[in-house]
């Protein structure tokens, strides 16, 4: 019988840490689309209930029980990240599996948002982007999910793009970098 | 020459740099400008047409004579503007537009020949014959007219964009920015403050002063020490706010190395876009030159900046400075002079109103109206109240005609400035750009007081606009003398006046556009191409209306300005474009077999993001059509692997999704049992083939879509917009999952041999266009049976993180039976053989009916594209249809087609080849093409022309299946 190996999409990728940001894989874990079908949703904020999540307004992303997040990521849509879904839930979304169609990465420490605020085009800010808030926005032209969490910001690009989102990241930290070296 | 004791530059830190080959030295702070004042250097370009002789004009940005080319190891920038280039170790600077040395331009002659050169010149003369027009005369003009030169190399250099955002953005870093940009961070406001140059204070550094009781430089080191210690303010100096855009977002370069040598990763400038609640404009204002004759001398300078040189940078232009000025700013310029000890030989002063009180005799009332000097200034012509002329020997003329409030960035969104009869200057008009407004001389206010209470007062409107409360902090005492000014735009007299140093216009040239009914200022600029040189008419777009109103006898508000558009200042596309470059252009999508297929040494081809392997060479296969024709001959005889995951994969869920799939697809899904694959076709709006592709039914609710590799993006866009437009209400949901899946095709008489080694229980009963669950080493995966290339073929689905396993896992299986993995190549030729048709077929502009799916559309119900399909001229024999063509001769996709003993022109022709492929199978060449009335001419010969490769051969039209046409092969 065949048996076949898993590979993630940073598999031995260490982590950057320049330009006063650290840049690292981060493993998810499952990752399922939840779509609410029409009419669906007070059903469906019942049927999370047990993973203490309710449905996300847009912009946002809640902490569940044991690990589980639910992210906004579109209109009706939102990602269950860590957590398998409840068969409550069936009927009243459709629920598709994406836990390999993502890349993720975690970029945390002060420089963070200097990093992302030369790929997003979009206000990221503290005051406007806390944690608990989450966006779809292009990352440089690859498309993205980011979460602003405690530490830092959770990144989710498409897999396939890994390797330049990676490589376009790690290149605004040599940037950051070289800025910070200067005296003046 | 440097004077001891004066200046901000540091003289701890000498430094050595080059200009025109020989080497200077300089000080820590120093502009390239500053730096060869300094050395006495004077000379420094020549100009655009005329090739004069020219100098450093002013000490900013508005620099129209002093470009140079700046060289690195790995750069050569040119056009760079030496009042901005700060002095570095080892900087290489060289001046440009000139043919031999700078001091002996040859191209000089073009000064002695410019009563020939007004304006208009080219208009007129370089007419006839036509046929010169780009052979001779252009690379002539340009070779004669130009600025620096490009390396014709890449700029390797790193550069960088970014986003920035704010409650308010402070324009300019003078005293009124600054007052702004305290009083809204003390009250917590979000702040950014752009200063162009590397350090704040504007004017204050040129004009010292008191701010407060204090030394303005005093003053000016708390404020900066505040702001530094204020979390909320952003201090961006070398940054140049570029242009006002759409809802606050504001362009502005920052000048991040060019400042030092260069280094690995440190980006030589970044292009932000700034977004911002609120913004102040404090950019100040730009003096302005008066056209008296011959006054483009090197020595000939403007009032601020000899002040600036003097005090900001310790360095004196001159030794025996004269001062040409209508304004009392000049005045303190001459007592700056005085005190350091340089010699002022004469002030020159239009206003026979004007102070006498100074320690150098005064002309009151005269003008310059002449000057001598070839390689720079060394006497001036005086025209005194009585008409009687004097000579001054002078070595440095500082002039001043008033100022100009830079209103450039209220402007950039259609507003006009308004003129001020007062400042004989135009001043914003306010709301010109919403959310902006002008503060101290940008606004037209130009005292000291005055640009520091309009700052707060600006500011604490913003505050309370953004509902914040500004501490009541007192304001700090300052100058307040009066703006006396009374307009001088020219003097008459012998010899050209310049208006436009940087594109070298005249006041004769301005004169002329008017009589020869240019007389609107947007035609004038045309006609001269004053205020078209790199800056962009700074220092005389003012000036030369004013000449222009003088001429044509209206007034300066009824002449009105040209336009301002963006950037203020020179952006370099490397910065607007930043990260862009090679591969940086797009992201590089990788399959998961990636690693796989390039151990195998598989050349990659792009297919759009994606990179897919070519063909796997194998030992001693020499070309591409070798490993190619072995790959297909393998898949017909034993089996071969191919990694399809590029194509799309929409997962539809819902009650509504077989009703959605017969809407969007010409044929029908709801009909279609579960557990069964159909081929689906589409059409767009129009009734044109958009993608096809096959859909497999999952569950009685549940399908999974394929879509074509190229096409994925855009179907997913057009399934969006169906479902939002026309069935927003249905029970539907859809998502895509191209990334989630890695698939692999496995076709070949052996397929079913090879799966069957590998999964973990054999396929059993699969019929052709099946689809079941399976497992491979305990993992769910995905079966399909469906074929693109006319043998027994199977899809494998893996999620994506066992995909590189999987493949090759695959690859060495098939090996053992005699396969491998084939490639696009291979890929290609197979579809070709079985007529499938692929985007080279569905380029947007064919039918159903041209390819021959005309039955495909459902009689029986309506889908996207159907009533447009059959609009008159899209059916018929008039149409070109699908067809294959056979030849034993090389043919060539692009090729026409035309009647055997017809001529190959347009008028005769009656298709195009769209693909084609040599065919080890059937040992020929085919090709897919679209041919008139096509389909009844199945046997017949045409005639394929190939003009660009040299092809002219008879092909037989055939039916584009030409292998295995009821496919058995297929359905095993």
């Amino acid at each position: 019988m065949a048996e076949l190996i898993a590979k993630g999409p940073f598999d031995g990728q260490e982590p950057v840490s320049a330009g006063g940001a650290v840049l690292a894989p981060l493993a998810l874990g499952p990752i399922w689309s939840l779509a609410l079908f029409p009419g669906q949703a007070k059903a469906a904020e019942q049927a999370l209930k047990p993973l203490d999540l309710g449905f996300p307004a847009p912009g946002q992303w809640l902490q569940g029980k044991a690990g589980a997040r639910l992210v906004w990521t579109g209109r009706d849509q939102a990602f269950l990240i860590g957590a398998e879904p409840l068969e409550a839930l069936a009927g009243l979304a459709a629920i598709t599996d994406q836990s390999d169609g993502w890349a993720a990465l975690a970029l945390k420490c002060s420089a963070a948002e200097a990093v992302l605020a030369r790929l997003v085009p979009v206000d990221l800010r503290a005051q406007a982007f806390p944690p608990g808030r989450a966006i779809r926005a292009g990352l440089n032209h690859m498309p993205a999910v980011i979460l602003r969490v405690e530490s830092g910001f959770e990144i989710l690009t498409f897999r396939s793009m890994a390797r330049t989102a990676w490589h376009e990241l790690a290149e605004v930290q040599a940037h950051l970098a070289a800025r910070a070296a200067l005296t003046v | 020459m440097r004077i001891d004791g004066k200046g901000l530059i540091d003289r701890s830190k000498p430094l050595r740099f080059r200009f025109d080959g020989r080497e200077y030295a300089g000080f820590k702070g120093d502009t390239l400008a500053s730096a060869l004042l300094a050395n006495d250097v004077r000379l420094v370009g020549r100009s655009f047409k005329y090739h004069r002789p020219r100098g450093i004009l002013t000490a900013g940005s508005e620099e129209p004579n002093a470009l140079v080319e700046i060289h690195g190891p790995t750069n050569q920038t040119p056009n760079v503007r030496a009042t901005v280039q700060e002095v570095f170790d080892g900087l290489e600077a060289r001046s440009q537009n000139r043919l031999g040395s700078l001091r002996y331009d040859l191209l000089a002659v073009n000064d002695l020949l410019a009563p020939f050169f007004s304006a208009g010149f080219y208009y007129k003369t370089f007419m006839w014959p036509r046929a010169f027009w780009e052979r001779l005369y252009e690379p002539m003009i340009r070779r004669a007219a130009g600025l620096g030169r490009l390396s014709g190399k890449h700029d390797e250099g790193a550069y960088e964009k970014a986003y920035a955002f704010c409650d308010l953005l402070v324009i300019g870093g003078g005293p009124a920015g600054l007052m702004a940009a305290l009083t809204a961070a003390r009250a917590g406001a979000d702040v950014i403050l752009a200063e162009e140059t590397p350090a704040l204070g504007g004017r204050l550094l040129a004009d010292g002063g008191t701010i407060g009781g204090q030394p303005a430089a005093d003053w000016l080191a708390a404020v900066q020490a505040e702001l530094a210690a204020l979390p909320n303010v952003r201090v961006m100096t070398r940054t140049t706010v570029t242009g006002a855009y759409d809802g606050g977002t504001y362009g502005a370069l920052e000048r991040v190395g060019l400042h030092r040598k260069g280094r690995p990763n440190l980006p030589r400038e970044c292009f932000w876009r700034i977004v911002a609640g609120r913004a102040i404009l404090a950019a100040g204002a730009l003096e302005r030159p008066i056209a008296f004759p011959m006054n483009d001398r090197p020595g000939i300078m403007m009032a601020g900046a000899v002040r600036t040189y003097l005090n900001r940078y310790g360095v004196s232009p001159g030794k025996r400075v004269t001062i040409f000025a209508n304004t009392d700013s000049a005045r303190g310029l001459v007592r700056d002079l005085t005190a350091a000890g340089v010699t002022v030989a004469a002030i020159i002063d239009p206003r026979p109103e004007a102070s006498a009180l100074e320690d150098c005799p005064v002309h009151r009332g005269a003008v310059v109206s002449g000057t001598r000097g070839r390689h720079g200034l060394h006497e001036i012509t005086v025209r005194q109240a009585d008409g009687a002329e004097i000579k001054v020997e002078t070595d440095c003329l500082a002039m001043s005609g008033g100022w100009n409030p830079a209103v450039h960035l209220t402007c950039h969104m259609g507003g006009r400035p308004r003129w001020s009869e007062d400042l004989a200057a135009f001043v914003p008009s306010e709301g010109a750009v919403p959310g902006l407004v002008a503060v101290g001389a940008a606004n037209g206010t130009m005292s000291t007081h005055g640009a520091l209470s309009s700052g707060r007062t600006a500011a604490e409107a913003v505050l309370q606009a953004l509902g914040r409360r500004a501490d009541a902090a007192p304001l700090p005492e300052a100058e307040d003398a009066p703006y006396a000014v009374r307009a001088l735009w020219a003097v008459d007299g012998k010899g050209r006046a310049w208006l436009d140093f940087g594109n070298d216009v005249t006041t004769k040239d301005v004169r002329l556009a008017a009589q020869e009914n240019y007389s609107s200022v947007e035609h004038m600029k045309r006609y001269t191409t004053q205020g078209m040189a790199p800056d962009q008419g700074k220092t005389s777009n003012v000036s030369a209306l004013a000449v222009l109103a003088d001429a044509t006898g209206r007034g300066i508000p009824e002449t009105g300005t040209t336009t301002f558009r963006p950037p203020y200042v020179p952006v370099s596309i490397a910065a607007m474009g930043a990260g862009g470059r090679g591969a940086g252009f797009a992201p590089q999508r990788f399959l998961t077999s990636d690693q796989a297929s390039r151990d195998r040494h598989a050349p990659m081809i792009e297919a759009g993001l994606w990179y897919r392997p070519s063909y796997f060479p194998k030992p001693g296969e020499t070309t591409w059509k070798e490993a190619c024709d072995r790959e297909v001959t393998m898949v017909r005889n034993a089996v071969g692997v191919a990694d399809v995951s590029t194509l799309g994969k929409i997962d539809i869920q819902g009650r509504d999704a077989a009703r959605f799939l017969d809407l969007v697809y010409t044929n029908t899904f709801s009909t279609l049992p579960v557990g069964r694959v159909r081929y689906g076709l589409m059409l767009r709006e129009d009734g044109h083939v958009f993608d096809d592709g096959t859909t497999a039914r999952l569950g009685e609710t549940h399908y999974v879509m394929t879509t074509t590799t190229a096409a994925a993006g855009p179907v997913m866009r057009h399934l969006d917009f169906i479902h939002q437009a026309f069935c927003a209400g249905w029970d539907l949901r859809f998502i895509s999952v191209t990334e989630s899946w890695a698939q692999f095709a496995v076709a070949g008489p052996k397929a079913r041999a090879l799966l069957d080694s590998i999964l973990d229980a054999p396929l059993g009963d699969f019929p052709f266009m099946s689809v079941a669950p399976a497992t491979v080493g305990g993992v769910a995966a995905r079966l399909f049976r469906i074929s693109f290339s006319g043998e027994e073929g199977y899809e494998i689905a893996v999620p994506a993180r066992y995909g590189e396993a999987l493949f090759r896992d695959l690859l060495a299986r098939a090996e053992t039976m005699g396969g491998g993995p084939y490639g696009m190549e291979a890929l290609n030729v197979l579809r070709i053989e079985k007529g499938f048709i692929t985007h080279a077929e569905i380029h947007g502009r064919v039918t159903a009916f041209d390819i021959g799916m005309a039955k495909m559309v459902s009689a029986k119900k309506d889908c996207i594209g159907k009533a447009a399909a059959q609009r008159p001229g899209l059916l018929g024999p008039e149409r070109e249809q699908l067809v294959g063509l056979k030849s034993d001769q090389p043919i060539a996709a692009g090729a026409h087609l035309f009647k055997p003993g017809f001529a190959a022109e347009r008028e005769n022709d009656e298709g195009y080849v769209t693909s084609v492929c040599w065919s080890p199978t059937l040992g020929a060449w085919l090709g897919l093409a679209f041919l008139k009335d096509g389909r009844a001419r199945h046997g017949q010969h045409v005639r394929l022309v190939d003009h660009l490769r040299g092809i002219d051969t008879l092909c037989t039209v055939e039916d584009p299946v030409f292998l295995d046409p009821d496919g058995g092969r297929m359905r095993g």
